[in-house]
């Protein structure tokens, strides 16, 4: 329980729980020893609580739908497409776009740890890291989809892309029907993060 | 067809200042990333052999162990140290009346 200590009247400050002050031990030794720049870590967070996330995939992904262009040179080299729109991955990561067809769905996982394309989706949720996905989307993918709430034709192909530290995969759902009189930014809200990984539709926007 | 209600992106502040301290420990150069998601991927592996990690806490804790690894490795941060600057962290929490800034003595 966290937050009972609000109904108490503690003597001392509150201890963080162990992990917390191992993290901030690590942190105290290599500022002290210059490695480190408490500053950078700050502006680290900012960038990932505030300023990334899945509205830059988004983006890219209501692009590809209008403009035919864009998303013929986003399918031969997607890195160097969303770098050009400001989309740089930290870790010189490539990033491939795989597109959703009638014949073809795809879904991405990281079976090694949790590899994803941050610069598009942000910091992945906590199911993309569980054990249980991780382990799951490849061996019955059908099955994790449904309990996604994705139910797809039978003669839809699941493909699953295991994301290494190399290479990090954005699933361009398809554009969903009766979108046809919509530009970019009335599309982007119907781009879900899920659809980016796969776990999910686009749909219409609440 | 929406997704699972939001999130916060870092469910602990010690998540995120673990994640932000080991990106900016590779851009200053310590370890290549595809070293370091090895080394995470087998932290997590080896986390997993006793349960079902969940994403939050376990994904974290797995991803502690393999940093201090990396730095006790590479001479930077070696166990004891790290250990010894806890318990001072920790006397310091203690001995600090509530709602007064936590310092290192």
């Amino acid at each position: 329980m966290p937050h009972d200590h609000h109904d108490h009247d503690h003597a001392h400050a509150v201890l963080p729980p162990d992990p917390a002050l191992r993290v901030k031990a690590i942190e105290t030794i290599l500022t002290q020893k210059g490695l480190i720049d408490p500053a950078a870590l700050d502006e680290i967070i900012d960038t990932y609580e505030n300023r990334i996330g899945p509205k830059n995939g988004a983006l890219v992904v209501a692009r590809a739908w209008t403009d035919p262009a864009f998303r013929a040179a986003l399918l031969e080299d997607a890195t160097a497409v969303v770098a050009e729109l400001g989309f740089y991955g930290r870790q010189g990561e490539h990033i491939v776009a795989v597109e959703n067809t009638p014949e073809q769905h795809n879904m991405v996982v990281c079976t090694l740890c949790s590899c994803y394309p941050w610069p598009l989706l942000g910091i992945p949720p906590g199911w993309y890291k569980s054990d249980a996905y991780r382990a799951r989307a490849v061996r019955e993918p059908r099955k994790v989809l449904a309990e996604f709430g994705v139910t797809l034709p039978g003669d839809t192909r699941v493909r699953v892309w295991d994301s290494t530290a190399e290479l990090r995969y954005l699933v361009i759902p398809m554009r969903p029907e009766g979108t046809d009189g919509l530009n970019e930014d009335d599309l982007i809200p119907w781009v879900t993060r899920d659809s980016m990984i796969g776990t999910g539709l686009p749909g219409r926007p609440e | 067809m929406t997704d699972a209600p939001p999130e916060p992106v870092f469910a602990e502040p010690w998540h995120a200042q673990l994640f932000a301290l080991t990106v900016h420990l590779h851009e200053r150069g310590l370890f290549t990333w595809p070293d370091w998601a090895e080394r995470f991927g087998a932290s997590l592996a080896r986390h997993g052999l006793s349960k079902e990690l969940d994403g939050g806490d376990d994904y974290f804790n797995a991803w502690l162990e393999a940093l201090e690894g990396v730095l006790g490795e590479l001479s930077v941060a070696d166990p004891g140290t790290v250990e010894a600057m806890r318990a001072a962290w920790e006397h310091a929490y203690l001995s600090t009346p509530h709602g007064a800034p936590v310092k290192l003595a």
